[in-house]
């Protein structure tokens, strides 16, 4: 029977380094190839040495395909497609195509540059990279090969996510990558049609949560941000540059302009300016409002929001200032901090979710005191507040994508495992499906059993539908009959007739004959009423017929009565029958063997 | 499987195609070549205009002075502008279930094939294709409704008095099929019922027809569609391109093992060379600017004029005409100017990867940017603060009879300094300059027209092979004004089979199979045996499930078992339900094993052989 294979190397019961390998029908696809923030180590990158001990991987993978341009999604690539090898197709949708290596070289630079690490992909390696990518445009239907196509999905969560749905034939698996299914201040809803799937592959980094609505959170973040700053503290908000960047940006740009604010809003240079630029060309992308509207106003255009200088982390007076990266674990964001967290006037304001290990993830919980490089520690006095504001699809969102695309297995990634432990529980309770959660290295297997398409001649399908009336009696089923003809790969259903003109068969004739002795004493005609009558009584719905000759004929067998004048209640029963009537004809002999009743009123 | 022709203007067409239990609309195009019989709408009173005289019949008996005015010869009608609708008798509109949408020009006539019809379908086009092709719409509804018209000129089209009117307007067709535009109601309802698709989008009608747009390299979200069955290949080619101009390239491949192809919209220009065209346009544009002079281009608010901008980026610095001003004068200028920079993906190779700078994809951005170009509603407002001259106006309509570009016409006309300069090959510029006559300014013809000519149609032909070309009548003979030249036409074979408006075609189409599915239960009882080596042939007895257009076969149920206290009683008396089903007997009776098998239980080969004898 065939199967579905899934094994994730990263975001296994994790979330970070997403990387999942899927069998379908013979394909191997990966989906994803993030990279760890939470480690520094080999631990960093997906395990590929599970794909091949040695060698290249082009062998081995049809296909890549890149959900987003979150580093926990591609910041593996380069490495997996330079360093380890791979040179097949790689797919990700436009707006991927266009940040995702500006993303990798920032995280190189980092990487290489500031903390000084070798063996390390290089800026020529990201290059060739991309040469290797394929953009790819919503809901258009790509053939990777003559059995494996690929369709892409709007999935929300960041400028050009999306989600993918990978089919062979008619097994099909959809991957979400990271997704959110309520639309906010820059980006749609994640939308799937009705494409029931053998398998689902969903995140659930928000597995338990049931967020507040929007509006909430908005107004408790523009309140903290505004406390902040009338007493005269500053407010860091540690973000990657695209993304919850932009519309945190529109959320304050609104909000000054209306209060009529005067401190001043930075944004760390460089990456931020250009990134507006992305989203104000790539703006078909954004949610429905935006580009409605972008030809009077582009949004993205602010007015309040001034680029960020190094200089100014020490000015006197309250400021809000977005930087990168996100969870504090290096850069600018992480240096601000240190300056800012001695002081308890200030304010961190983290939006969104930080991996295990960095700095985010340590004074989220509490931490109060953190050690740093060199036996220093730094004392955390700043109020640390966190807002989720990251687009992920909350356990009601997970359930709503479920309902929309009908999978009939379920599979969990990019998660915490106890989390996902009770989403898997009420998946199961709610759709009955089987839901899986896969740790790094495990496989799950799902059997699919696909149906045989077949062509079947239009004579023999219009015959059948016309005698099967518009309403399909499910009491009593019409039986077809055809012949399949297997011929070079081909599967073709005709009428039995057809199928032997075509191939220059003829049928060949078998017909049984059996005769029965019966006692019975009335004349041969007397008789052939007498079974005539009998059988009339016992087959109900059968076509029963006394032809003139004598003969009695049920269906198509005959059965003729004779006798020998020396015993003339003595009958000779002679049946015969073909051999598509075998069934019939020995039911018959049988019932005939037993005699005729003797009740039976002669007509 | 038949076609239906409601148009006969082959760039604009209208067909309606019924296949396999579905009818789909092809492009609803709008012929506004008509509109060239009427009198320029202008946007300030024009007094040559008004005194215009009317037209009385040489014997006096008929008088439609109010109707009609003559104007340096001609005769042209006094009212709002009309349209030549798609024929709307041959075939009842709401019965239509869906409209493809090739490209923005082919959608002029939606809002009056879904409005008001009972229509109830949907409509899909690409993102590109609905909104310019809304811009477009608002423009043409906005160059109307600004300038409106209090009498409506119906008289002349009573056909005994058009008989008698002098010639263009007597050979005028279907005029009382003729409509004044729709409005802005009609229009969003209209693109409401609008579904977005993208290149090579799989789209499932009604389980039964899939279609699928492609690319069709001729103007921005342009396409060509495959419509089809599991066995069935419709294409539709409509408005396509080869040149590399900014639209994403033509996909020809996928074209291929069509049955039937439906060809319209091959260029209107089959002898001016488009590149050539374009130099043509730069060389009278410096040319006129140098002297002194203006020059005017009526076009299209959106399609050819990007290109043009392109061309005249590259072209101004080396001309030296980097202080003269060109205008953009149109309602939905800066839309379209604006919308042609977000569709990255629609756009060609060159165009896609600037956005990954990210730069703008056209080069128009950075020419407005330096305040080379400055676009405007109307001549309303700024422009008329702002104006500065010599300059060169970009402005619609292309026909001249409604729009800004009216108004240049009244005022630029008169100095033969100034220069008009034709690119837009939809109108016949010596009718559309009819009205101004006499009239002094140059008049440059410049059309550039990038779909298909005869030769590249003619080697797409021979690659994809489709089994039949079906077009319309104009491209089975050489246009009547060159009729010796025999290259400008389709010669295939078989040849193509044409059609006028109004022409109703059956194609030549069996549908002998059609798709079923055997679920797998089904499949695994199956007892294939083989016939002739490669050949095998199994018995399929199964229950026929027809949901939704789509077959599946099914094992046949087993009967219920009886409850075991009757059945012991009951088993021998119970005559058989289901008749199973038996293989085919044929081929060879292997003799020998047979023998052997009936000695086995008995049979004596005396009474075989009795048998075999009889």
């Amino acid at each position: 029977m065939p199967e579905i294979k899934v094994t994730p190397l990263g975001a296994g019961q994790d979330v970070g380094r997403s990387c999942i390998l899927v069998s379908i029908g013979g394909k191997n696809i990966m989906l994803d190839c993030g990279m760890h923030m939470g480690y520094n180590d080999d631990r960093r990158f997906p395990d590929f040495s599970y794909i091949t001990q040695q060698g290249r991987l082009t062998e081995f993978l049809d296909c890549v395909i890149i959900s987003h341009f979150h580093l926990d999604h591609c910041g593996a690539l380069p490495y997996m497609s330079e360093m380890v090898g791979y040179d097949g197709p790689i797919y990700m949708t436009h707006p991927t195509k266009a940040i995702c290596p500006i993303l990798l070289e920032d995280f190189r630079k980092i990487t290489v540059d500031k903390k000084g690490e070798t063996n390390f992909f290089t800026s020529q390696m990201i290059k060739d990279c991309m040469k290797k990518v394929i953009p790819l445009n919503l809901h258009q239907t790509v053939q990777v090969d003559d059995e494996l196509e690929i369709k892409a999905y709007y999935a929300g969560h960041v400028l050009g996510a999306a989600m993918v749905q990978i089919k062979v034939g008619s097994e099909s698996v959809v991957y979400t990558g990271d997704y959110n299914m309520t639309p906010d201040r820059h980006l749609g809803a994640a939308w799937i049609d009705k494409c029931r799937p053998d398998i689902l592959i969903s995140e659930s980094t928000y597995a338990t949560t049931i967020r507040d609505s929007k509006r909430c959170r908005e107004r408790d973040f523009l309140k903290k941000v505004h406390e902040t700053v009338e007493r005269g503290g500053k407010v860091l908000i540690p973000v990657f540059a695209l993304g919850r960047a932009q519309e945190l940006c529109i959320l304050l740009e609104t909000f000054w302009e209306r209060m009529n604010m005067k401190a001043p809003i930075y944004f760390s240079t460089g990456l931020t300016e250009k990134a507006n630029h992305y989203y104000k060309l790539f703006i078909t992308w954004t949610n429905q409002k935006i580009r409605k509207t972008f030809v009077q106003r582009n949004m993205f255009e602010f007015k309040h929001i001034k680029a960020f200088d190094r200089s100014y982390i020490d000015n006197p007076g309250p400021m809000v200032v977005f930087a990168t990266p996100g969870m504090l674990h290096a850069g600018l964001s992480l240096q601000i901090f240190r300056k800012w967290a001695g002081n308890e006037k200030n304010m961190i304001i983290m939006p969104g979710y930080c991996v295990q290990g960095t700095i985010g993830h340590k004074i989220l919980n509490g931490q109060k005191k953190l050690e740093l490089e060199n036996r220093q520690t730094l004392e955390v006095k700043l109020q640390v507040e966190y807002m989720s504001f990251s687009a992920h699809a909350d356990a009601k969102g997970i359930m709503q994508l479920i309902r929309m695309a009908e999978p009939r297995n379920m599979l969990l990634v990019h998660g915490e495992a106890k989390k996902m432990e009770f989403l898997k529980d009420k998946i199961e309770q709610e759709f009955s499906i089987n839901c899986f959660m896969p740790a790094n290295g495990e496989t799950s297997t799902v059997a699919t059993n696909p149906s045989v398409p077949v062509d079947i001649s239009l004579n023999l399908l219009k015959r059948e539908m016309a005698l099967g009336g518009p309403l399909p009696d499910p009491k009593k089923p019409r039986t077809m009959h055809g012949t399949l003809i297997m011929k070079d790969n081909s599967l073709r259903l005709v009428s039995p007739e057809q199928a032997l003109k075509e191939l220059g068969l003829s049928e060949h004739q078998l017909r049984f004959t059996c005769r029965v002795q019966l006692q019975d004493a009335h004349s041969d005609s007397d008789t052939h009423i007498r079974i005539y009558t009998h059988l009339k009584s016992v087959l109900k719905g059968y076509t029963i017929q006394h032809l003139p000759d004598g003969t009695v004929m049920v269906e198509s067998i005959v059965i003729k009565v004779s006798s020998s004048p020396e015993e003339p209640n003595t009958k000779v029963l002679l049946l015969s029958w073909s051999y598509q009537d075998e069934d019939l004809g020995s039911f018959l002999s049988t019932l005939l063997k037993k005699g005729l009743p003797a009740a039976l009123s002669s007509m | 499987m038949k076609l239906y022709c409601l148009s006969g203007h082959p760039t604009l067409p209208c067909n309606v195609l019924k296949f396999k239990s579905t009818t789909i609309m092809l492009d609803c195009g709008l012929d506004t070549t008509s509109v060239l019989q009427f009198l320029p709408l202008p946007l300030v009173h024009s007094p040559r205009l008004s005194k215009l005289p009317g037209w009385v019949s040489k014997d006096g008996t008929i008088n439609l002075e109010k109707e009609l005015k003559e104007c340096a010869g001609r005769v042209f009608v006094d009212s709002q502008p009309e349209f030549c609708l798609p024929e709307r008798e041959l075939l009842d509109l709401s019965t239509i279930d869906v409209i493809l949408i090739s490209n923005y020009h082919c959608m002029m006539a939606l809002p009056y094939i879904t409005e008001h019809t009972g229509f109830t379908g949907s409509v899909y086009a690409t993102e590109p294709t609905l909104q310019i092709g809304r811009l477009l719409m608002e423009e043409l509804v906005n160059f109307m409704e600004r300038v409106p018209k209090a009498q409506s000129a119906t008289c002349w089209k009573n056909k005994e008095i058009q008989r008698v009117l002098p010639g263009p307007l007597k050979d005028a067709v279907e005029v009382l099929t003729w409509k004044t535009c729709y409005s802005i109601q009609d229009v969003n309802s209209a693109l409401s019922k609008v579904q977005l698709v993208g290149y090579s989008q799989k789209v499932e009608l009604f389980g039964a027809v899939q279609v699928t747009p492609l690319s069709s390299g001729y103007s921005l979200g342009s396409s060509n569609w495959i419509i089809q069955s599991h066995y069935e290949k419709v294409s539709y080619v409509s408005g396509s391109s080869l040149l590399t101009t900014h639209p994403q390239p033509m996909d020809q491949s996928s074209l291929k093992n069509s049955d039937v192809l439906i060809l319209t919209g091959l260029t209107q220009m089959p002898t001016a060379n488009p590149d050539g065209m374009l130099g043509d346009f730069c060389s009278n544009l410096a040319m006129t600017i140098r002297a002194g002079g203006n020059v005017l281009v009526p076009c299209y608010s959106s399609g050819v004029i990007y290109d043009l901008l392109e061309c005249l980026y590259q072209f101004i610095e080396n001309a030296n005409l980097g202080s003269t001003p060109f205008y953009f004068l149109s309602p939905v200028a800066n839309s379209s100017l604006e919308f042609s920079q977000i569709f990255a993906e629609w756009l060609c190779h060159n165009k896609q990867s600037k956005v990954y700078l990210p730069e703008p994809p056209f080069p128009h951005a950075e020419l407005i940017q330096t305040n080379k170009l400055k676009h405007y509603p109307s001549i309303h407002g700024d422009f008329s603060t702002d104006f500065r001259q010599p300059c060169v106006v970009f402005t619609g309509h292309p026909s001249l009879r409604f729009g800004d570009v009216v108004h240049f016409m009244e005022l630029w006309g008169k100095s033969s300094l100034n220069t008009i300069i034709f690119t837009e090959p939809d109108f016949s510029y010596l009718d559309a300059l009819a009205p101004y006559q006499p009239l002094s300014m140059k008049c440059v013809y410049c059309p550039i027209d990038t779909r298909l000519n005869f030769h590249q149609v003619s080697k797409l032909l021979k690659e994809v092979q489709p089994l039949h070309v079906v077009c319309p009548e104009q491209y089975t003979q050489p246009p009547p004004s060159q009729s010796h030249r025999s290259d400008l036409m389709l010669e295939l074979q078989p040849p193509p089979m044409p059609y006028r408006r109004c022409s109703v075609l059956g194609l030549p189409f069996r549908r002998r199979y059609e798709r079923i599915h055997l679920l797998p239960e089904l499949a695994k009882s199956l007892v294939p045996s083989e016939i002739k080596p490669g050949v095998s042939l199994a018995t399929v007895s199964a229950v026929l499930q027809s949901k939704d257009n789509k077959h599946t076969l099914q094992p046949v149920p087993k009967p219920l078992p009886l409850p075991p206290s009757k059945k012991r009683k009951r088993v021998v008396e119970e005559p058989p339900e289901v008749l199973a089903p038996k293989p085919l007997l044929s081929g060879s009776v292997p003799l020998e094993a047979f023998l052997a098998v009936l000695h086995k239980v008995r049979v004596s080969l005396k009474t075989l052989n009795t048998y075999l004898a009889c």
